[in-house]
């Protein structure tokens, strides 16, 4: 920006020079203010008046019409860009502690002692990672080792569909198509800010820098966040080199084991390769069993979601989230316009179906963690969007909460979290009785008539290859549960189910000793594999909480269910009573914008905690809960106390906790649990044998 | 192109204040024939045309409202010219180039694809000085707000913005050589750190490129990055950067399926990479305990390009005085500028006190003493005649008559003087230079020290005695050059002997050779034991080098640096230009450092390297792009561009993609430097 603004000032002052037909008169101030380019714009203000005043012992000769339109326009635009590097200019003169910054928690804590010991280890999420281009088709010239993802995203403008043809993996294997390479930027700019100005990592960063960290004991571990866990191996060999990168910095830190620090889906991603590095060479990493206890003194999860978020399905299901469907209600048409050859959301579910990380987001552990027809372990929250969303004096929420819930058991007609798709309202809030029930076989019965070729230009969906009465059909199932709602999608996306269900896996172990449990797919299912072996080890689950967070959904049917869009999309007409949790189509629980609070806490809060089947060597877990505040002014940007899924990186309480931690506190120092939602009762209600 | 750019705004606005008033052109033009009528007349009209003005058109059009008109005018057509260019496709510039040029031959990475080459072993950069970035970690409230900012490479623009603070935070501490405190400066990390030095200047995104034309990616390419104002040491000791690269290159031996390393080094890279192959064998508490056949086991070769393994002499003006040849000639067009005091510039003052903190600085120091470089008299390159300069100068090609002549004189350049005061000082005979020994010479206190402000060199403590005692030695060969700069600047020194030594060993078995200052001097150390390793030095020629220098005093000794390089010293016939005697070389390193090692210290069996490590020379002869188009030119010699020489390139993406140093030819020579070598007497 900076050499932009620069660059027309030089245009201006020698465009200013050559109009001044003297022009030698004013030659000796051009070298100088070349020089000092970066300099004040008075200067070329004033240099420019000079110019002018040449141009003005003319400009009488020459008689001047009447102030005409395009006149007026340049001097619209001149006045506004004046006024823009004036501003701009006095922004730089403002020594920067006038503006009132907050003290960082890094500086507080340098103050106190703290300094950087145990070396950190940061592993982005979905979405927040870099991805640069290597190789790629001619439509891509010149974009060699540039960003198609993060950044500023100039490519989706200039060429849209070029960039999805790049971003979209091979539809078969799940891994890069001939002739393109798309790699993960790697280092420290992976995913510090994710599009300009929108920091993901670079507070975090930056706290960790004042206490002592660099490049020595500071690693991002970016990956391809598009592919599966074990395919970023067998393709980039990140894991190797986690491991590898891991080992160094024990070993010229003097020893110290590493702290860990995954957010959002890189949280399962570290439990995958916590298993991968403890495995025997040809699948995993040659670790050996106590590989963990060695190297790792801590594994602190932001926003994790151990167990699935439920906004995947309505992303793989049928390509729009909350913010989607709003959209589409408040301008119908624009997104399914056929026009101008847009079809936006059919573009993107191509590509996005073809990323197998996002099978690795479908709720997990079915209808025992995320409830079945008529009931859910979340049952009888109460969502009062008015007062949670905008309180600012939430004093005692907690104790606003506990009455919540009273509150709500006497509602005669809690919200059916458990269903997590149904069609149409009434399906969502009937006894399961008056429904239909699913039968997946129909399912394989329905979908082997695939003979429909229709003219749908270039972006055939899957679903074009759905028969019109399969599509009826499993709307007539009116309502789908975790479980059945695997079997929904593999019926409506066979290829990707089929490609993704080799990598991950969504159940519950019933004996984990299961030699069939040593297979790579199991291993960022928190349900299906044990912690390792090493006792001294620590596992926080850190997360917001206080925001609305997607559940379940309502759907209908698109009107024009043929060519022209997908043919499920969510029914935001939908809405329920004031007080209650259905908004726009979505049933709404507590979490963090992304994650609700049971896929965040439930592992840390009871699957983990003390000794279990799953943590069989009984790793120490905490909970901390952050609870959200909105930024009270402006200024604030995207608030320090903020519990929002990614903006929680900014929140200062949970950036001293992962300095405090990185610094050589244990869990019992920082006073072990805190926590403002029902996770507890929650986790209580599930019935999961530990 | 950006030239271009930048001069199309100005067609722009003025068509556009063409369009704005046809009419008044036309008055333009009247306009101009009354210019040339006389000044006078115009004097004269020019007040009552203003009022009428005024009378026409009062409020309106008012000077501010010219102005904004004006910068609107201008801001209209550079986003215009802005979209159109981001309009046009991409591969437009190459469209234009071909056309004017003809086709453009296929980039080497494309050409090599062609062949069938593919990926094959893991390939590792290691940058030189100056070309890796800096990027601050922790700073004084002046640096405020460029946390994980680059201090040195990309823009540059805090150079500008706050230089003091700048050069405060890019020093390092004088006694240690590490961080002063609270300031911590470390190397950018990964390709990004020495792909370009600055926006548009390649320095090693040309070789990228090309290498992931044949399949080369992150995974399978490593820089590398190492802080370079430390002494090779010191980067382990404080950010572990030694272990880092041994784990790495560890790390993608075993994940490409155990192929083995090809090591670029560019440089001074080339020193580190050699300082690295000795710590990394090196027991633990010292080295990196990679045992006695670590090399062997990780490394196919070495691939070192423009090296400097016996230093240049160009390390030697920049800390004797902080200037190089082209410092020198800028002072000679603009004499008392650099030194100007009135802005408080003091700019040489501080670039040196920077540059002495820099340990790194010394490892470039010409090694290997009068043996190598020459004595007084005589020198390896004598009888080198620059009239070869015709030569390179393609577009002419006259043989110069006065090549024959010029070598038949006895006047042939006396490279061995590194360092003379005086062109009749690097003239005439040995025996005539009467020489006072300055080595016992009493430092006088200076009196100067109160009015020189915050800039304190060593020179100030020297006094006028030491630096009379310095220029009646008169002339100095690379042995006395080192006793010289410990004596003008004695805390350098004592950090750098501590790192480097310049000496040669007369038994390499010896335990001292042990310690780790003698492991990047490649006449104190023995190459690994790893007779499959391959060594290659490529290196541009034909390139004027500088060799030696004609010194003088400077007028104003008192705050200044008190010796300059003499600039008015010129000879036709010997290479002396603008004081500075040159060679052939790759304009930063001369023939001789580049090449030496390779053509006959380490050629067979010897006991720089005793297991036989085959070494091969590939030159590659400079030749300046044919036009501005080629920006850089695809063929140059020249130290950082040759990184660009579609040669080098292909002769390094095929030694990655497995061929051995026969299969690309071998030796490949255009200099004398086998002839040189043979001159040089060195025990082998």
């Amino acid at each position: 920006m900076a050499s932009f603004l620069r660059f027309r000032k030089l245009c201006y002052v020698e465009s200013a020079l050559k109009c001044s037909s003297v022009g030698f008169e004013s030659f000796d101030q051009s070298p100088k203010i070349d020089q000092k380019l970066d300099k004040k714009e008075e200067d070329v203000i004033s240099a420019s008046n000079y110019a002018l005043e040449i141009n003005k012992r003319k400009q009488p000769r020459r008689k001047l019409k009447e102030w005409r339109c395009l006149d007026s326009c340049c001097w619209i635009i001149g006045y506004l860009c004046a006024i823009w590097w004036l501003l701009l200019f006095l922004h730089h003169c403002l020594p920067v502690t006038l503006l009132q910054v907050p003290e960082l928690p890094g500086v507080r804590l340098k103050r106190e002692g703290l300094t950087a010991l145990h070396p950190v280890v940061l592993v982005p999420g979905i979405v927040t990672g870099g991805l640069e281009l290597w190789e790629g088709r001619p439509c891509a010239d010149g974009l060699f080792r540039k960003r198609l993802w993060g950044g500023s995203f100039t490519e989706t403008i200039k060429r849209p569909l070029c960039w999805l043809e790049h971003l979209s993996l091979h539809n078969e294997t799940g891994l890069d198509p001939q002739g393109i390479r798309v790699r993960a930027v790697p280092g420290l700019v992976a995913a510090d800010y994710f599009a300009s100005g929108y920091f993901v990592w670079a507070v975090l960063i930056k706290n960790l820098a004042k206490i002592g960290y660099e490049g020595k004991n500071l690693h991002m571990a970016a990956y391809d966040w598009r592919l599966s866990f074990q395919n970023t191996e067998i393709r980039d060999h990140a894991l190797s080199r986690l491991k590898s990168e891991i080992e160094l910095m024990y070993i010229i830190n003097g020893y110290k084991k590493v702290v860990v620090v995954p957010h959002s889906m890189g949280v399962i991603y570290f439990l995958h390769f916590l298993k991968w590095v403890e495995t025997l060479p040809p699948m995993g990493g040659g670790g050996g069993p106590g590989w963990c206890a060695k190297h790792i003194k801590a594994v602190m999860n932001i926003g994790p979601a151990f167990l699935g978020v439920p906004k995947a399905v309505s992303n793989i299901f049928s390509a729009e989230g909350n913010d989607v469907s709003y959209i589409r209600a408040v301008a119908p048409g624009v997104l399914d316009s056929d026009i101008l050859g847009l079809q936006t959301l059919r573009h993107v579910m191509r590509v996005s179906r073809t990323w197998d990380s996002i099978v690795s987001w479908l709720p997990k552990g079915g209808e025992t963690i995320w409830g079945n027809m008529d009931w859910s372990p979340e049952e009888g929250h109460v969502c009062d969007f008015s007062e949670k969303r905008y309180s600012q004096q939430s004093l005692s929420d907690n104790s606003v909460n506990n009455s919540d819930v009273k509150r709500g058991f006497g509602v005669e007609d809690p919200a059916k979290y458990g269903r997590l798709i149904s069609f149409g309202k009434s399906a969502s809030v009937l006894h399961s009785s008056q429904l239909p029930t699913v039968d997946s076989k129909e399912f394989l019965r329905t979908s082997d008539s695939q003979n429909f070729n229709f003219s749908c230009g270039d972006t055939r969906t899957e679903y074009d290859e759905m028969r019109r009465e399969s599509v009826q059909k499993v709307a007539s199932d009116k309502a789908y549960t975790a479980t059945t709602l695997l079997d929904l999608l593999r019926f409506v996306a066979p290829k990707m189910m089929q490609r993704a269900e080799a990598h991950f896996s969504h159940g519950i172990a019933d004996n984990l000793d299961d030699p069939k449990y040593s297979h790579y797919k199991y291993w960022s299912n928190p349900l299906e594999t044990k912690l390792p072996d090493a006792p001294d080890m620590e596992i926080y689950c850190l997360y917001g909480v206080g925001i609305p967070t997607e559940r379940s959904y309502v759907y209908k049917l698109s009107p024009n269910s043929r060519c022209k869009s997908i043919p499920y999309q969510i029914d935001s007409s939908v809405h329920g009573e004031d007080d209650s949790c259905l908004k726009g189509g979505v049933y709404f629980a507590d979490g963090d914008e992304s994650v609700p609070v049971l896929s965040a806490g439930f592992m840390c809060a009871k699957g983990w905690k003390g000794r279990t089947r799953f943590n069989p060597s009984g790793i120490a877990t905490y909970t901390r809960e952050y609870r959200h505040k909105p930024p009270v002014s402006l200024f604030e940007g995207r608030s320090i106390e903020s519990g929002a899924h990614v903006d929680i990186m900014g929140n200062v309480a949970l950036i001293e906790d992962i300095l405090r931690i990185a610094a050589g506190a244990t869990g019992k120092e920082i006073e072990g649990d805190r926590i403002y939602s029902d996770i507890l009762r929650m986790s209580e209600r599930i019935n999961l044998r530990l | 192109m950006s030239l271009l750019r930048r001069r199309k705004p100005i067609n722009e606005s003025d068509k556009a204040s063409e369009a704005s008033d046809l009419k008044p052109q036309i008055e333009k033009e009247e306009d101009q024939q009354e210019d040339d009528n006389g000044n006078d007349k115009n004097k004269k009209k020019i007040p009552p045309r203003i009022k009428k003005k005024h009378v026409e058109k009062p409020p309106k059009w008012s000077c501010l409202d010219t102005c904004c008109w004006f910068i609107g005018c201008i801001c209209v057509s550079w986003w215009l010219l802005l979209f159109l260019y981001n309009a046009m496709p991409a591969s437009f510039p190459q469209y234009v180039t071909e056309a004017i040029t003809g086709p453009l031959p296929d980039p080497p990475g494309v050409k090599l694809k062609k062949e069938g080459l593919r990926v094959k072993h893991p390939v590792f950069f290691v940058p030189g000085i100056v070309t890796g970035g800096l990027e601050l970690w922790e700073g004084r409230k002046c640096a405020e707000g460029l946390f994980r900012k680059r201090l040195w490479g990309g823009t540059f623009g805090e150079v500008y913005k706050r230089p003091l603070c700048w050069v405060e935070h890019m020093s390092l501490d004088n006694e240690t050589g590490l961080d002063p405190c609270g300031i911590r400066v470390r190397p950018v990390s990964g390709l990004v750190a020495a792909d370009y030095f600055a926006p548009g200047y390649f320095v090693w995104a040309v070789l990228i490129a090309n290498l992931a034309r044949i399949g080369y990616e992150e995974k399978t390419m490593y820089m590398a990055a190492y802080d370079w104002r430390l002494s090779f040491q010191n980067t382990e000791v404080r950010d572990q950067t030694l272990s880092r690269i041994k784990s790495n290159i560890e790390l993608m031996v075993a994940t490409n399926g155990g192929k083995k390393a090809v090591v670029v080094p560019h440089s001074m890279g080339v020193l580190y990479f050699l300082h690295f192959m000795k710590w990394v064998e090196a027991p633990a508490p010292m080295g990196g305990g990679g045992g006695p056949d670590w090399c062997s086991k990780h490394i196919k070769a070495v691939v070192n390009i423009g090296g400097p393994f016996l230093g240049v002499p160009k390390a030697i003006a920049g800390l004797f005085s902080a200037e190089a040849r082209d410092i020198a000639v800028a002072r000679a067009i603009a004499p008392g500028f650099l030194d100007n005091d009135i802005f408080h510039l003091q700019t040489l003052q501080h670039v040196m006190r920077m540059s002495r903190t820099w340990d790194s600085t010394m490892s470039m120091i010409p090694k290997g003493g009068d043996t190598i470089w020459g004595g007084l008299d005589w020198s390896p390159e004598e009888g080198y005649s620059c009239s070869k300069k015709g030569e390179r100068k393609n577009d002419t090609l006259i043989a110069d008559p006065g090549t024959e002549s010029a070598v038949s004189q006895a006047s042939s350049a006396n490279y061995g003087r590194i360092i003379s005061f005086g062109k009749d000082v690097a003239e005439a005979s040995s025996s005539d230079v009467e020489r006072i020994d300055f080595r016992g010479a009493v430092k006088g206190n200076s009196a100067a020290n109160t009015t020189c402000r915050d800039v304190w060199t060593e020179y100030h403590d020297m006094g006028f005695a030491g630096i009379k005692a310095v220029a009646e030695y008169k002339t100095y060969t690379a042995e006395s050059i080192v006793d010289l700069l410990h004596f003008v600047a004695p805390k350098m020194m004592a950090r750098g002997t501590a790192h480097f030594s310049y000496g040669i060993a007369d038994n390499l078995d010896d335990p001292k050779y042990k310690h780790f200052k003698y492991w990047s001097n490649p006449l104190e150390t023995t190459l690994p034991n790893a007779p499959e390793m391959e060594i290659f030095s490529l290196y541009g020629v034909g390139l004027p080098t500088e060799r030696a220098y004609v010194y003088k005093l400077s007028h104003a000794a008192e705050c200044y640096i008190p010796f300059q390089i003499d600039t008015s010293a010129d000879d036709e016939d010997t290479c002396l230009k603008d004081g500075v005697y040159s060679m052939d070389g790759d304009e930063t390193v001369p023939v001789l450092s580049a090449g030496f090692m390779c053509a006959k210290g380490w050629r067979g069996k010897t006991r720089f390297n005793p297991s036989g490590i085959r070494t091969y020379i590939r030159e590659y002869s400079h030749s300046p792009p044919a036009n501005l188009l080629e920006g850089r030119g695809t063929l140059s010699g020249a130290h950082v561009d040759i990184m660009g020489n579609f040669a080098l390139i292909e002769d390094v993406v095929r030694v990655a993609a497995g061929a051995s140093g026969e299969e690309l030819g071998g030796d490949q020579v255009f200099s004398n430097i086998f002839n040189w070598s043979k001159k040089i007497n060195l025990q082998l």
